[in-house]
């Protein structure tokens, strides 16, 4: 309990100083959003009338407690190049790429641990050498290139999808998902050679202990003794790089939505970057960091409360 | 030793011997200019005057991926150089000394390791605008924590063993033991993460370029051609696959070869 209670303060506390660092970096930039919104010819007059609207001419200090204390409202400012509400821009991207990490994620999950168990109990020196080189050719290919084949195989020579024509899952929640199935893949492939990697080493390394030994004496078939009792410390580290590849697909999606033209915040962000509109950058990037914090706080609980060893409150 | 050696070492070293030649090579000569158009033979298919193909321009795309492979194989260099050198200073540090300092260092590596490099990248690159040694910078310093980690984990390990209680108490002055008697023994752990660090590189750079955030045109690298090909996906896709497979086989030559370092440290 006091661990928890540890945990969540300095989850807080990082988050704090996350978000400062954010504000803090996107003050550095050279050149006025000013400049941007109204051009270079603009009446001084004016260029102090919108710094005043959008609170520039206040002490960073304060603008970055203003602006924390509206970010946890909801409230994220003004986008420089649509000059909407930031809160409305991502309120309309945000639930496709969520839909496209959660399918993505699943597709990790559902698959790697299977798997992962499947290659751990593997006993034929032949067929583990394959799966060493199969998931080292799975994790040379890089998540975009991935897609773009699948465009091109699935797409444009057997014509079962059509790319760039993204449906939105309020028009078609079937067509939708079938669209973000190709995507999902294409990031959860190498996250899944990956973790089917760790698993594996990780059920090796649990098999040579002594309580292996000791349950085989007691007459437990290999099945049992991998299933009741290996799986249970071999999952620990694998839970934590879960988490890791959760925050990682959720940031692959910017990338993924670049090559299917999904309309997430993946390209809203690389839009706004190019724009050079900070308020969308900056409110995309701190949510994106919180998310990743907090899964891995909960990763770190699920491993205290899977582990009785660190339940106790030892390191 | 098991019957037929470390074929991992051994694919993995033969084919990163040869993607480095070519690479090496076409800093200096390409089969074609890698930046003369010529509009008579644009997007034309495979041949044996043109292995890849040629590109919307008329362009060679084999020559473009080697002069490409060279500069996302030079930025994953220097990244890692970066990386591991300040990685190398600050963990051996802080695992020799601990103390306060240390305690401080870990948690904040901790916490930048926590996030992909690619989107701080894409941040750091955003702010100080798209250039190849802006993007060199950033990641090379976003890939100081994973070798701190690394490295500090070794340090601390080391620290107390016998051979280097003897060193101190015969007075070997600290600099000394900390770089040329524990970092040796570190080498089995810092290969591999350099080789992972090299892949993760050149995918951190692909991707950006891809995005358009990287490498401006008309510098070429693996990413940018990619991101140029997927417009011509459906008349030319040996465009895009001569320049991702290129991304696949320098990632898997190299991860081979890591494969190979690993098993060899097991076997010993």
């Amino acid at each position: 309990m006091k661990q928890v209670v540890k945990k969540t303060a300095s989850l807080i506390i990082t988050l704090f100083v996350v978000s400062l660092l954010a504000f803090l970096a996107f003050q550095i930039i050279p050149g006025d959003p000013t400049t941007k919104i109204l051009g270079t010819s603009a009446s001084p007059q004016k260029v102090a009338q919108l710094r005043a609207q959008l609170g520039l001419d206040r002490p960073v200090l304060e603008r970055y407690l203003d602006w924390l204390v509206s970010f946890v409202k909801g409230d994220f400012g003004i986008s420089y190049n649509y000059l909407r509400p930031v809160g409305r821009l991502l309120a309309d991207k945000l639930p496709v790429t969520v839909l496209l990490t959660v399918v993505s994620f699943g597709m990790t999950l559902l698959l790697s641990v299977p798997i992962g168990i499947f290659s751990g109990s593997l006993r034929n020196a032949v067929a583990d050498h394959a799966a060493v080189v199969a998931g080292q050719i799975i994790m040379a290919v890089p998540p975009f290139f991935f897609g773009i084949l699948t465009c091109y195989l699935f797409g444009i020579v057997l014509k079962w999808f059509q790319p760039g024509n993204f449906v939105s899952f309020s028009d078609d929640a079937a067509g939708c998902l079938r669209y973000l199935f190709l995507p999902a893949l294409s990031l959860a492939l190498p996250r899944i050679a990956m973790t089917v990697r760790m698993l594996r080493g990780s059920i090796r390394s649990e098999l040579t202990r002594n309580y292996v030994l000791t349950a085989k004496s007691r007459g437990m078939t290999r099945r049992m003794i991998l299933l009741r009792h290996v799986l249970r410390n071999a999952m620990l580290p694998v839970v934590t790089f879960l988490a890791v590849s959760a925050a990682e697909i959720m940031t692959g999606t910017i990338i993924i939505e670049q090559v299917f033209t999904i309309p997430g915040i993946g390209r809203l962000l690389v839009s706004s970057i190019g724009n050079r509109d900070f308020p969308v950058v900056q409110a995309i990037v701190v949510l994106l960091a919180a998310w990743i914090m907090i899964v891995n706080f909960i990763a770190d609980m699920l491993n205290q409360w899977m582990d009785p060893r660190r339940r106790e409150g030892g390191s | 030793m098991k019957k037929t050696g470390n074929p991992y070492l051994l694919t993995g070293g033969i084919l990163s011997a040869l993607l480095t030649a070519v690479i090496i090579t076409g800093f200096f000569w390409t089969p074609y200019s890698t930046t003369a158009m010529n509009a008579k033979e644009k997007l034309q298919p495979p041949s044996a005057a043109h292995w890849f193909g040629t590109d919307n321009f008329g362009r060679d795309v084999f020559s473009r991926v080697m002069q490409g492979a060279g500069t996302s194989f030079l930025i994953a260099a220097l990244v890692v150089v970066i990386g591991c050198s300040a990685g190398i200073l600050i963990g051996s540090v802080c695992g020799y000394f601990g103390g306060t300092a240390d305690l401080i260092l870990t948690r904040i590596c901790d916490t930048i390791t926590a996030f992909p490099a690619i989107l701080l990248a894409l941040v750091i690159v955003s702010i100080t605008g798209s250039s190849v040694s802006n993007i060199v910078l950033a990641l090379g310093i976003l890939f100081i924590p994973s070798f701190a980690r690394v490295v500090r984990t070794q340090y601390a390990g080391i620290r107390n063993l016998n051979y280097i209680k003897a060193a101190r108490l015969q007075g070997v002055r600290t600099p000394r033991i900390l770089y040329t008697h524990i970092l040796p023994n570190t080498l089995s752990v810092l290969v591999p993460a350099m080789t992972i660090g090299f892949n993760n590189a050149v995918l951190a750079e692909a991707g950006m370029s891809f995005l358009g955030i990287g490498i401006q045109p008309p510098e070429a690298s693996l990413g940018t051609m990619l991101r140029d090909s997927q417009n011509y996906l459906a008349t030319a896709p040996w465009y895009a696959l001569g320049a991702g497979f290129s991304i696949v086989l320098l990632i898997l030559s190299f991860s081979l070869m890591s494969e190979g370092v690993q098993n060899l440290d097991a076997q010993n």
